[in-house]
């Protein structure tokens, strides 16, 4: 280390200068000590301008935001750079970048479940809505209702119905599918070709965009029943099975992988035979994992539109047989009535049945999802610690 | 992994098998191999079904100039939604992955994670009726402007009022994909070595020069993976899209009326469909199905890639 | 150069928990300093709090004074990013940048503290550090590979390079030898003997032949009972501690009697 040579203490300042900088060829970057106040103290600045832009100018929103967060970029990264050095501004810059796209994805996000919120809670917990269908309710009960001499008619009673059926039958279908697949992956192949083969499809099938699986379903009822009767609830059950039992043998492959080996060893040893020692050892300490991850893969597929749309037509009344006829679900009775609402003149009772059907699917989902997390945390296998 | 099976190669080669045994492993081999016949059904009956559209003379599908004619339009809206999706949704859902991950106080962080998962869960139908009923509206006005002082893009034509545009489409979908990328981009940022990311530190970095020099290296391959799953998803998307989007022709202009996908022209014209126009719909649907797998596949290809990399270490 | 350091009265914590107490001592400029003690008494907690490691921590501070030649690290108007640069550190096990070359590992830190570097001074800087590190000849041709393709004790060895690239003042070293063969860490320690004409060096080690073999001074930190915080037992040039301990708990631990 030759070329290093004794370079002169600085008296006041910093730590100490240096020896990188006296290689030739090496222009150094300090960083120099500043606080988050400057860059608070511009936000608050930025945040002025944009209402001023806003309300003074009259700009749209969007714009007046954009301009002033793309001043408040200029001013950080000038103001750092005075204070901190290029290296402090760039990291304020990136910080503020950070915020921003927290900030920007938070407003679309909170504004979404505000609106559903707000539209919908007049009407979701209505008894009449949540008791009556829609069999014989015309645009005129809505005209009737809007002029202020008829009461509320027509509900979602069939909708909820008909999503419970028919979640609850895709259910059926892709559970025992997709835990069999699951232990068949952990238990028995192993890497063998045709479990390696199976977690490919199995990833293929993730994929597979919903309306392509109602077409799936639909195409394969018409191959049974011909075009006329082709839609029904279990065609709609069995299009959310093709996208339910991917997600179901993920999680469960996941779930069943955690299982300690020593556990089925243990049984083993003891002359238990193979199936027991998953009937009785594996599964049931996989138990709670099992049960999130399925309550997981309803909720996912529980708002499906599309493939149901496809499959199992519209129903007006309350249909309680899958298998024969069109039904009903909360997801696409929210559509029609949103689209397609019974009088064209007056929307207004149609909008609310549709912003109602989907609080209650929202509602639905956020439990769901809160049901499996309880159940992932309550009930987690209590191996080790 | 592979003791359990190395177990049963053994068990199978001794004289005796129970029946639970036979049952037990003929369950679970028969689910897999179903699944194996569902995937090939979907296939089988999707084509069965489209087969009528792709062989019939042109002039008697819509349009009049045969499948290909018609489809294009659709597969370019569909494209050009979901890749406007990806380039808004992705800086920003790396941006929020980062804020919970490396910025936000830990406790904050978790409780956005959990928020950002359960996001990921409402039904696209909501994201669809939000976007028509509030979103929409709000983007008439910059469209506005955007035609105004931008005209001179061709993506900026003539505005439409109501904002039931592509534009709007994509934007509702960036929203919707954004819960997905950022759900795997923050899980990769969270397993980032400490002692790379203290390495970085101690080495004199600022907090985005240690992100730069150690998290974004090894999350990249996820992240990748992540937006492929989100695009995915956006080519997929059905009912936000039908919702919005009023359709029309192809138009380059992304801010007017125009521009069509191929699952919301599925989901709009099935409901009334008869005939060939069904088998038209489902031949549409087939090459969606198509796309995505070259989607899915190209994701798949780059996470293993991933695998080998981080094999490595 | 090297520089001194003076730690005055120093308070360690992790939130609420004090993990050590009250620790001072001063460090000469270009010499090896060891510190040794029963595992979790605060060894590595007080190693950190030297360049402001310690900080990174959520949650974690310090309250006393680290000067370095008589500036204050702790001082109002000190970026902990500027002590970090001049301060340099080597972990436990070894952690090249696994998507960086070899010759990238080693200017990470350059290229992160300079806003330009000539091509003739990055090769300059890189021979120079590896060199340094007493792995030039084994890496020179192959700058251009994976820095994670190497074995242990050579990963270590470029971290110190990546670590004196940056021409510290002090380089400190936590256990560097704990995940590495008997060679490699033999190659090590003559490397920390190299480094000490040019450095200021602080290592932790548990093993008390390292500490007799390469250290100048020695430091046994020591923990009065669990739960209490930690505390520098005794601090004298490595001949007292080994053969003279003031302490009886020093003696106990020198000699293997402790616990
Ligand atoms: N990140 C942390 N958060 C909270 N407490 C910590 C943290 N790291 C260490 N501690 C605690 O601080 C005390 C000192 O730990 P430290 O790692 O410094 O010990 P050590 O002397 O280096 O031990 P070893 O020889 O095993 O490395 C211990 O009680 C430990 O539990
Ligand atoms: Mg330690």
């Amino acid at each position: 280390m030759s070329i290093q040579t004794q370079t002169p203490q600085t008296p006041q300042g910093d730590v100490q200068r240096s020896r990188l900088e006296d290689v030739e060829g090496v222009v150094l970057s300090r960083v120099r000590p500043t606080t988050g106040r400057p860059a608070l103290l511009l936000a608050l600045g930025a945040l002025v301008l944009a209402v001023v832009l806003r309300l003074g100018l009259d700009m749209h929103v969007a714009l007046a935001l954009v301009l002033s967060f793309v001043g408040y970029l200029g001013a950080v990264y000038a103001v750092y750079r005075h204070l901190g050095g290029p290296r402090v501004a760039v990291d304020q810059v990136l910080r503020a970048l950070v915020y921003f796209a927290f900030v920007c994805a938070i407003v679309p996000l909170a504004s979404l479940l505000w609106t559903v919120v707000a539209q919908g809670a007049g009407r979701a917990f209505d008894p009449s809505f949540l008791n009556q269908t829609m069999n014989g309710v015309t645009g005129l009960h809505d005209q009737d209702y809007a002029e202020g001499v008829g009461p509320f008619v027509g509900g979602a009673y069939h909708a909820i119905v008909g999503t419970l059926i028919i979640t609850g039958l895709a259910t059926l279908i892709s559970v025992p599918i997709g835990l069999f697949t699951a232990i068949y992956l952990v238990e028995y192949g192993g890497r063998n070709p045709l479990s390696r083969w199976i977690r490919f499809f199995v990833d293929v099938m993730t994929g597979i965009p919903s309306i392509v699986a109602g077409l799936f379903a639909f195409a394969l009822f018409v191959q049974l029943f011909g075009p006329r009767d082709a839609k029904m609830g279990i065609a709609g059950a069995i299009a959310l099975s093709v996208l339910m039992i991917p997600t179901v043998v993920r999680n469960s492959e996941e779930m069943l992988r955690i299982v300690p080996n020593e556990l089925r060893e243990a049984s083993l040893a003891l002359g238990v035979p193979q199936w027991r020692t998953i009937a009785k050892v594996v599964l049931p300490t996989a138990a709670s994992g099992l049960a999130s991850g399925i309550t997981l893969a309803i909720a996912r597929v529980i708002g499906e539109t599309a493939p149901l749309l496809v499959a199992i037509g519209y129903a007006r009344g309350l249909s309680l047989n899958a298998f024969e006829g069109p039904m009903n679900t909360l997801a696409v009775y929210a559509y029609y009535m949103f689209t397609k609402p019974l009088s064209p003149a007056v929307r207004e009772p149609s909008l609310e049945r549709a912003w109602a059907a989907a609080l209650l699917l929202v509602l639905i989902v956020v439990a769901l999802n809160l049901l499996a997390r309880l159940i992932a945390k309550m009930f987690a296998p209590k191996t080790g610690r | 992994m592979n003791a359990p099976a190395t177990r049963r190669a053994r068990s199978s080669s001794t004289a005796v098998r129970r029946p639970g045994d036979i049952l037990f492993n003929g369950a679970s081999l028969g689910s897999a191999v179903l699944i194996l016949l569902i995937l090939a059904g979907v296939a089988f009956f999707l084509v069965m079904e489209a087969v009528p559209a792709l062989t019939a003379p042109a002039e008697e599908i819509s349009g009049g100039e045969g499948f290909f004619a018609y489809v294009w339009p659709l597969v370019f809206g569909t494209v050009v939604a979901s890749v406007i999706a990806m380039l808004l949704g992705t800086p920003v859902a790396i941006g929020i992955a980062l804020f919970v991950s490396h910025y936000a106080p830990r406790r904050l962080g978790n409780g956005i994670g959990f928020v950002i998962d359960l996001l990921a869960a409402v039904p696209s139908v909501v994201f669809g009726m939000w976007g028509m009923a509030v979103f929409a509206p709000r983007l008439g006005p910059l469209y506005e402007w955007l035609s105004q002082n931008l005209g001179w893009i061709p993506i900026f034509g003539d505005a439409s009022a109501t904002g039931r545009t592509l534009m709007t489409a994509s934007i509702v979908l960036a929203v919707m994909i954004l819960p997905i990328i950022t759900s795997v981009s923050r899980e990769v940022f969270l397993q980032t070595p400490r002692l790379h990311e203290e390495a970085a530190l101690a080495l004199g970095a600022t907090k985005w020069e240690m992100i730069r020099t150690a998290v974004l290296p090894f999350g990249m391959p996820g992240v990748i993976g992540g937006t492929m799953l989100g695009l995915g998803r956006a080519l997929g998307e059905t009912m936000a899209v039908a919702i919005i989007l009023a359709p029309g022709v192809f138009s380059w202009n992304f801010i007017g009326a125009g521009n069509a996908t191929i699952p919301a022209e599925i989901a709009l014209n099935f409901p009334e469909a008869a005939g060939l126009r069904l088998s038209e719909l489902i031949a549409a649907g087939l090459v969606l199905f198509v796309i995505t797998l070259a989607v899915n596949l190209f994701a798949r290809w780059i996470v293993d890639r991933r695998a080998e990399f981080s094999g490595a270490n | 150069m090297s520089k001194r350091i003076d730690v005055k009265d120093l308070d360690i914590y992790y939130g609420d928990f004090h993990a050590v107490k009250g620790v001072s001592m001063t460090i000469e400029p270009r010499s090896v300093t060891a510190f040794i003690g029963p595992s979790g008494c605060g060894k590595s907690t007080f190693l950190r709090t030297l360049n402001r490691m310690h900080e990174v921590i959520p949650g974690a501070r310090v309250e006393g004074e680290v000067l370095i030649d008589g500036q204050n690290l702790y001082g109002k108007g000190v970026d902990p990013v500027d002590v970090r640069r001049q301060v340099g550190m080597v972990f436990q096990r070894p952690n090249p940048f696994p998507t960086m070359s070899i010759k990238e590992n080693v200017l990470a830190g350059v290229r992160l503290n300079a806003r330009r570097i000539s091509s003739s001074a990055a090769d300059e800087l890189t021979e120079r550090a590896l060199r340094g590190a007493n792995l030039w000849n084994e890496v020179k041709d192959r700058l251009d590979k994976p820095g994670s393709g190497l074995s242990g004790g050579q990963q270590q060895r470029l971290c110190i390079a990546r670590a004196i690239a940056i021409q510290p003042e002090v380089i400190l070293m936590d256990e560097p030898c704990s995940a590495l063969d008997p060679i490699s860490t033999l190659a090590i320690e003559d490397l920390i003997n190299d480094l000490k004409s040019d450095y200021t060096v602080v290592i932790v080690t548990h093993n008390m032949q390292q500490a007799a073999r390469v250290s100048d001074k020695t430091g046994f930190f020591n923990l009065k009972a669990t739960g209490q915080p930690g505390q520098l037992v005794e601090f004298d040039t490595t001949q007292t501690i080994f053969n003279n301990p003031s302490q009886k708990a020093t003696e106990d631990y020198i000699s293997g009697r402790f616990g």
